[in-house]
């Protein structure tokens, strides 16, 4: 199914399942500990040995020897692969680093061998008898002291040949400084860690040249295609199966160690292997988001109207790596006439950076709505004011390009007038409750809306049980139950009629998890390939497709009317599409828009932080499962406090690497530190977006949440916090004495 | 994890008599500390004397009735924080105790086991990066790294790890005592300030105990009367080992006892400081923290005491 115009009415919009809340299919199953996640698949292959993975214990150098003559001794030891004694794996076309080092270390942690034994314990002990001999090479890993030197990379998304330059619209520096009221600020982001809950995970079986993977991967075709480039072997020789993922927020986008050591340990020791990375190593040998340097210049009119908006970014990544595009969004925000970005990257020798949810807009975001909130205060103009004053409903780059629908404006008045907003006494640290200084903050959010092809294959049974498979993965988002909710409108029976197969590399490729565009188009391709599947019914039934109603497990057209299992009766009925896009994205702008408000005490004593309420107010076109998209707000919204508060990896900058890798050395929020959380959906439909007329939803409710928690802080304290994360030690000297 | 053999003891000399004898042998308790750390192999014992059948497991008046109470060694976390006579009269340390780790882990650390955890210095973590307290003579990465939780006073050239509790915290403000027992059968009563060491050059020397010797129980004097406050701050609401805590029991004219957690190699009092406290947090944290040596990182530790006292004597006087 080609989607080249606005949708019009469809089977979709009758709402029976789709839009309702709907409790997790999938919930049963992992509630009680039943759902298969990769590194509990005991059953699907016999006599699993286990692997372990050595990491490098430098940053950048050279291994000279590997000696595993202890190793290969110890109990249980079944087989070693080290560094030096396989041929080089190949470098995926999604990865920066090699997956298998050496000789050459370009990282901390860099897989260099695996151990595989007849025990995890056995294995993990004989990893730590291999002795290893480096040559260590001096290493870069500064970025606040390689920011000066580093280079300027295309800030537009347009892939072109061109150099790189920096990106204008109108005359930036005459209306910056002509205008009457402008702010010039620096802000930091750190690097972060994803720290999903299942570490990285697989387990790899070879029968012949054939390699089935048991695995957690957020996008199955491309964990196809880059393992199999990665160890030179054909593509169709490789099977993914990833039906259960827990968590991945990026970092199972694309293929990590645990897949191509297993791979290779199961080759060596001619056994199944199962590995999984242990959380210490994970911070270093996988990927994180990298952390930024961001100056953000806004110039307006008294009237709050901006006239120059300029958002240059520095983050640094591996050689050949890619930066973290911070600017993103600040493209797409708001209306101005005079624009500048710029992106620098340095080159650095720490651990991968890559993609975590929101890439860019997240980051983005926590620099770009302080400065929002820094110009509203010295144009003595509410935030919420300033915003709405400078929205946009046109690309502010090429104004003929409409946004498909864009309410930020909504938002943004729906959740001030729900949080009470207007009780916000604007003038800085002038409300006490008890030991806590109290402030309000809000931030608009923005996150794009992506489309990307996705196909389904569906079956009708005699039953009248409709079967779907899709490569698509289920990360912890509800996949499992809108896809199940999208065959059940389309095909006209209940939920309990419908069963859905996910994450494996048998089945058609879907668009995969990742960008937050998983929910929009793999129902997309799920609603196409029904769409097939109901023509094939009709002609089965002699009804004509085009007037068939499908509806309470029957099918009727005009006075006809026949139970719809009936198709099935003699065969099964099996169609299978994709949904595939023409260019309404190129016409119009699709995003995804929201307003966060978040109240905070600050402890007057200690300057610790902890948030007391939060709201989102979204509009994320058709919201396919309340409940589920709500779950991924609040969720979203956790993160986003970790963001502001605490989340940080701490870069040894002599040694090179992340100091704090392991959960309690990474604090993420825990249940004590979320407060109360509301979520409102603003009603929307995009006929622009697909057939389901849906948006992303999951990573919009990150975007902006720690920049209206920082600017709640300064409401609190007074005291402007330009460095992430606002730990007490940011703000502990300015704040009011005490006695 | 290295192989190790394991054997459950009968009695409390026994215990010290097996450990004794054995090279590479260590007590386990709850293990929640001792295991996580054998997984990474910073410790490497050969062989286990688990102290769970010792029957150190009950909370009872001192005899001859002086009003303090025996903790069994191998009283649970949860057992003593929950205890009526605890929570009664020695508050504090009911505080500390559920201000530490989470409810499971506190179902499984016992008294002993508490008061002998390990540093959580990220770099002692690491078995890749030198460390003086892992490996002796290797060198502290920390000194020229991370040291954001790190000591700032008390520590040396050589180690600035702390103590990372909270239970040790309230018990040095409340002056307690540790028994013990060697394998010889000789007891010993040590008291909490003598009982963790400053690293000097020998970092990987936590404690005074000496090698086999079991501690037995930790006894509290009688009570001190007064209010009782623990105030642990921290970047996470649970969960979370201290930046800075302050274990307090002030008494309605103002006077009173304080110690710190997180700041040093062992729980932080001054006794001569504490004479200051009428005169305010300000005084106070002046004279506990002469002679301090943050770092970079950790310099924030300074004044995060002094705000947290403050905050503790207002909470005292019922005016935060
Ligand atoms: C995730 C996590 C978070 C934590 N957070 C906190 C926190 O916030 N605050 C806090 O205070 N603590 C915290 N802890 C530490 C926790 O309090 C300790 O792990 C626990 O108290 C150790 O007790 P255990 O009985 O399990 O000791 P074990 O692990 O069994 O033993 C620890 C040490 O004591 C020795 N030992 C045990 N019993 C005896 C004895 N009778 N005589 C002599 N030696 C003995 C052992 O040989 C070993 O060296 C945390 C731990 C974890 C894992
Ligand atoms: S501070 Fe102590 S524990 Fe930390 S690295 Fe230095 S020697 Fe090791």
């Amino acid at each position: 199914m080609k989607f080249d115009t606005p949708a019009g009415q469809n089977p979709i919009d009758q709402l029976k399942v789709v839009g309702k809340p709907t409790a997790r299919v999938d919930g049963k199953l992992k509630t009680s500990g039943t759902a298969p996640y990769a590194y509990e698949r005991h059953d699907v292959v016999a006599n699993q040995a286990y692997g372990h993975m050595l990491g490098s214990a430098i940053a950048k150098g050279r291994i000279t020897r590997m000696d595993t003559s202890a190793a290969k001794a110890a109990p249980g030891v079944l087989a070693i692969v080290t560094a030096l004694d396989t041929p080089k794996v190949a470098k995926g076309r999604f990865n920066t680093a090699s997956l298998f080092g050496g000789p050459k270390v370009e990282h901390y942690h860099q897989a260099i061998a695996v151990v595989v034994a007849e025990s995890f314990e056995q294995a993990r002990a004989a990893a730590a008898m291999i002795r290893v001999t480096y040559v260590k090479q001096p290493g870069r890993y500064d970025l606040a002291a390689l920011a000066k030197s580093a280079k300027l990379v295309s800030a537009s998304s347009d892939e072109g040949t061109a150099p790189p330059e920096v990106l204008r619209v109108g005359k930036f520096e005459s209306a910056f400084a002509a205008a009457p009221v402008t702010v010039d600020a620096t802000y930091t982001t750190p690097d972060e860690s994803h720290a999903m809950m299942e570490p990285h995970a697989t387990i790899a079986a070879w029968n012949g040249d054939k390699l089935t993977v048991w695995t957690s991967a957020q996008m199955v075709a491309w964990a196809r295609s880059d393992l199999a480039r990665t160890l030179r072997i054909k593509p169709e020789n490789v099977r993914i199966d990833s039906p259960f993922i827990g968590g991945g927020f990026g970092a199972k986008l694309f293929v990590r160690a645990d897949a191509v050591l297993a791979a290779l340990g199961a080759k060596a020791a001619g056994r199944p292997v199962k590995l999984a990375l242990s959380r210490p190593q994970i911070a270093n040998n996988t990927v994180h988001r990298p952390a930024t340097i961001q100056r953000i210049r806004l110039g307006a009119t008294r009237d709050g109207t901006l006239t120059a908006i300029a958002h240059e970014s520095t983050s640094g990544n591996l050689p050949g790596g890619s930066p973290e595009t911070a600017q993103s969004q600040t493209r797409l925000l708001y209306a101005g006439a005079n624009r500048l970005f710029a992106l620098r990257l340095a080159e650095l020798d720490l651990p991968e950076g890559n993609a975590m949810r929101a890439p860019g807009e997240a980051p983005g975001l926590m620099a770009l709505e302080i400065a929002m909130d820094e110009l509203a205060e010295k144009l003595g103009m509410d935030p919420v004011q300033l915003r709405i004053v400078n929205d946009t409903q046109v690309d502010p780059e090429k104004p003929d390009r409409p946004f498909s629908s864009r309410q930020l404006v909504e938002c943004l008045r729906t959740g001030a007038d729900k949080f009470g907003w207007s009780k916000r006494n604007a003038r800085p640290a002038s409300v006490r409750d008890g030991r806590f200084l109290v402030g309000m903050g809000m931030a608009a959010g923005f996150r794009n809306n992506l489309v990307v092809r996705s196909a389904a294959r569906v079956r009708l049974d005699k039953d009248g049980v409709v079967t779907v498979e899709t490569d698509m993965t289920d990360i912890g988002t509800g996949s499992y139950t809108v896809i199940a909710q999208t065959a059940a409108e389309t095909m006209g029976v209940g939920l309990d009629r419908v069963k859905v197969m996910l994450g494996d590399s048998d089945f058609p490729a879907s668009s995969g998890s990742g960008g937050q565009w998983g929910g929009n188009n793999s129902t997309a391709g799920v609603y196409a390939a029904c769409m097939k599947l109901r023509e094939a019914v009709a002609t089965q039934l002699g009804f004509d497709a085009s007037r068939a109603v499908f509806a309470d497990g029957r099918v009727i057209a005009g006075d006809r009317s026949a139970a719809l299992a009936d198709a099935a009766r003699d065969v099964a009925l099996i169609a299978e599409d994709h949904i595939e896009y023409g260019d309404l994205d190129k016409q119009y702008q699709q995003s995804t828009f929201a307003g966060h408000f978040v109240e905070v005490g600050v402890d007057r004593f200690t300057g610790v932080t902890r948030v007391r309420r939060m709201l989102a107010v979204c509009a994320a076109g058709r919201i396919l499962n309340p409940t589920t998209a709500r779950s991924q707000v609040i969720g979203a919204m956790s993160m986003g406090v970790g963001a502001a508060l605490m989340e940080e990896l701490a870069v040894d900058t002599k040694r090179g690497f992340f100091v704090n890798h392991d959960l309690a050395g990474y604090e993420v929020p825990v249940h004590a530190d979320i407060p109360h959380q509301d979520v409102i959906f603003l009603d929307e439909t995009d006929n622009k977006s697909s057939p389901m007329k849906a948006k992303g939803v999951g990573e919009l409710g990150l975007c902006g949440v720690a920049a209206a928690v920082a600017n709640a802080i300064y409401n609190a304290t007074g005291v402007r916090v330009r460095e992430y994360p606002i730990t007490l030690e940011k703000h502990l000297e300015k704040l009011p004495a005490v006695t | 994890m290295k192989p190790f053999t394991y054997e459950r003891a009968k009695s409390a000399t026994d215990a010290a008599a097996a450990v004794a004898r054995t090279p590479g042998a260590r007590f386990i308790a709850g293990g929640t500390n001792l295991l996580d750390l054998m997984k990474l192999q910073i410790e490497t014992p050969t062989h286990l004397v688990d102290v769970q059948d010792l029957g150190l497991d009950r909370i009872e008046p001192i005899d001859g009735g002086s009003g303090g109470l025996r903790i069994g060694a191998f009283v649970s976390n949860t057992t003593l924080a929950a205890d009526e006579r605890i929570r009664r009269d020695y508050g504090v340390l009911a505080r500390a105790l559920l201000a530490g780790a989470s409810g499971q882990l506190r179902n499984k650390a016992t008294t002993a086991g508490n008061l002998l955890q390990r540093t959580r210095c990220p770099y002692f973590y690491d078995t890749n990066q030198p460390c003086n307290k892992r490996a002796p003579g290797t060198g502290c990465s920390a000194l020229t790294g991370y040291s954001r939780q790190l000591a700032v006073i008390g520590s040396s050239a050589a180690c600035i790890a702390t103590h990372p509790g909270d239970m040790a915290v309230a018990m040095r403000v409340l002056d307690a005592t540790v028994e013990t027992v060697k394998a010889d059968g000789a007891t010993r009563a040590v008291p909490i300030a003598d009982f963790h060491r400053l690293p000097g050059t020998t970092p990987h020397v936590d404690t005074t105990l000496q090698a086999g010797e079991l501690i037995t129980a930790v006894t509290l004097p009688k009570p001190l009367g007064g209010t009782h406050i623990y105030h642990k701050v921290r970047d996470r609401a649970s969960y979370a080992f201290a930046l800075v805590s302050v274990a307090a029991v002030v008494q309605r004219d103002g006077s009173g006892r304080v110690a710190i957690g997180g700041i040093a190699h062992k729980p932080w009092r001054v006794e001569a400081a504490e004479q200051l406290l009428p005169r305010g947090a300000k005084a106070v944290a002046r004279r506990l923290l002469a002679g301090a040596k943050p770092t970079r990182d950790n310099a924030f530790k300074v004044p995060l005491v002094e705000r947290t006292l403050a905050s503790v004597m207002a909470d005292a006087r019922g005016d935060a």
